[in-house]
């Protein structure tokens, strides 16, 4: 539950290919890749912006995540691919899930220079969909799905994990529940979770990312 | 193809076939297809499997994106005006048939209901023999306006989700096709949301001689026309100004956001108590 900021200069729980760099004299995370979102980028470092990426937020913060580096990851709710791109950045092969066809057009681009990066128009409620594609035993299962049961989600896609697997969620509660308790609603996702999961670490994710918890687990 | 990788029955170099593996295909249980597909000679090492699957993925998501987006907005402007024209045209043509299947049986009535009973008889005589399929074509079109508008309904979800949950799916297909588009619509400011539809009416006030109009299609929301007439205006300007986040959302972000609904709720809430508040007022 411990998270160690990044003022510290704790930083051993970053992956490998995740760097603090100085941009503007600022100190931000940064990793390697061609830009995507209008980031700043200096000496082929892209700065990742806590703000709009919630893994970026809670590497930030100092969070065990799981990612070691060269991972391979599947990746539900890829959305326009600002936070896979700098996953795909520092992980191995990368596959990258997302279901409105709007922003995956966004997701391709940031793929074309990313040969480790798989965009899958898909549902992530139906992993049937694309296990052809997705291989087993992926390192990290990392999911930002704005969707109602984000619990069964995390559950119906363990089937991609290793055993010694890692999943690292951020579950928004405003689309589990609208207007309910924040607390409450969580406590009802973390439960589904821990169904087929060990949690290690939840978080709340405030003041950058309003009513989102981050949640850490081992599979059963 | 419950047990087969994408890459089954694909030569290596095929991105076509290949990415329509990737879209159509299913599996009940992932595997190590990295392993499967260097086994079963498809690619000859990892490094060439990851390759191919990276082709085939950029290009079954590129090409099913670009397919849904051209499938989006102008299906639903089309579906809805036809909508409203079948409709229309039904109408009319049931008001002439009214008058003349009046003359020629017994029975009288109005409307697409009394053309239905005019279609289903059994015409004697060259004259009702024209009125009877008259009535056949209302039907018809009737029937087409029915057809079309659950289209509208299945479709709006999916090209602007919180547009539609908020305003209902015909509304918000109106809205669109008033527009031209869901981009022109994330476009307009709120103020221009509310009468879209109302264009008459607004021409009129801004040539000076009629008061400006408080809504335009938007008065079919429940929120506005449920309204008493002394908050109607407040009403439409917060409904107008949520369907319009609501578009933008639809048009840049695309992913459903339920959060705007219950502002709007909540507003809503708001402008309605004020009717509360003036009832207790008058018993005191």
């Amino acid at each position: 539950m411990t998270a160690t900021p990044l003022a510290d200069g704790g930083d051993s729980h970053l992956p490998d290919g995740v760097e603090p760099r100085t941009f503007d004299g600022d100190q931000r995370l940064a990793t390697r890749g061609e830009p995507v979102y209008g980031e700043p980028v200096q000496d082929g470092w892209r700065a990742w912006d806590p703000g709009r990426s919630k893994l970026g937020a809670m590497l930030g913060r100092g969070v065990e995540t799981g990612f070691a580096g060269g991972d391979t990851v599947l990746y539900l709710g890829a959305a326009s691919g600002t936070t896979v791109s700098h996953v795909a950045d520092f992980a191995g092969p990368t596959y990258a899930v997302e279901f409105a066809p709007r922003p995956a057009r966004d997701l391709v681009r940031a793929a074309e220079s990313r040969p480790n990066l798989f965009p899958l128009l898909k549902d992530a409620r139906k992993p049937e969909t694309y296990a052809h594609v997705v291989e087993s035993g992926v390192d990290v299962l990392f999911q930002d799905v704005a969707t109602r049961g984000q619990g069964e989600v995390a559950c119906r896609n363990r089937q991609f994990l290793a055993d010694d697997g890692w999943l690292v969620a951020t579950i928004k509660a405003r689309s589990e529940d609208v207007t309910g308790p924040t607390e409450v609603t969580f406590g009802h996702v973390v439960d589904t979770i821990e169904t087929e999961y060990e949690v290690v670490t939840t978080e709340r994710m405030d003041p950058l990312h309003e009513d989102h918890l981050a949640v850490v687990a081992r599979p059963r | 193809m419950t047990g087969d990788g994408w890459f089954a029955g694909c030569d290596a170099g095929d991105t076509a076939t290949a990415a329509e593996h990737v879209r159509e295909g299913r599996a009940d249980a992932p595997a190590d297809w990295p392993t499967r597909a260097v086994e079963s000679g498809f690619a000859p090492d990892e490094e060439a499997y990851y390759t191919a699957l990276h082709e085939a993925c950029v290009a079954a998501t590129r090409g099913e994106a670009t397919e849904a987006e051209r499938a989006g907005d102008q299906q639903l402007v089309h579906a809805v005006r036809a909508m409203d024209d079948c409709m229309r045209t039904a109408n009319e043509l049931a008001e002439r048939l009214s008058e003349w299947a009046g003359a020629l049986f017994d029975e009288d009535g109005a409307g697409v209901e009394f053309a239905r009973t005019v279609a289903d008889r059994e015409p004697t005589t060259p004259d009702e023999e024209r009125a009877v399929s008259l009535a056949e074509r209302v039907v018809d079109l009737a029937d087409e306006a029915e057809d079309l508008e659950a289209y509208v309904e299945t479709r709006a979800p999916t090209v602007a989700p919180n547009l539609a949950a908020m305003a209902g799916p015909v509304l918000a297909a109106r809205l669109v096709a008033l527009a031209g588009g869901l981009e022109s619509l994330a476009k307009k400011p709120s103020g221009t949301v509310q009468v879209l539809g109302a264009e008459d009416a607004l021409f009129a006030h801004l040539r000076g001689h009629a008061s400006s109009p408080k809504h335009g299609v938007i008065y079919t929301h429940e929120y506005v026309r449920g309204t008493r007439p002394a908050d109607r205006g407040s009403a439409a300007r917060a409904v107008a100004g949520k369907l319009t986040i609501a578009a933008r959302v639809d048009h840049y972000s695309g992913e459903r956001k339920p959060e705007l609904d219950a502002e709007l709720d909540e507003r809503m809430a708001a402008i309605r108590a004020r009717a509360e508040d003036d009832e207790e007022g008058d018993e005191e």
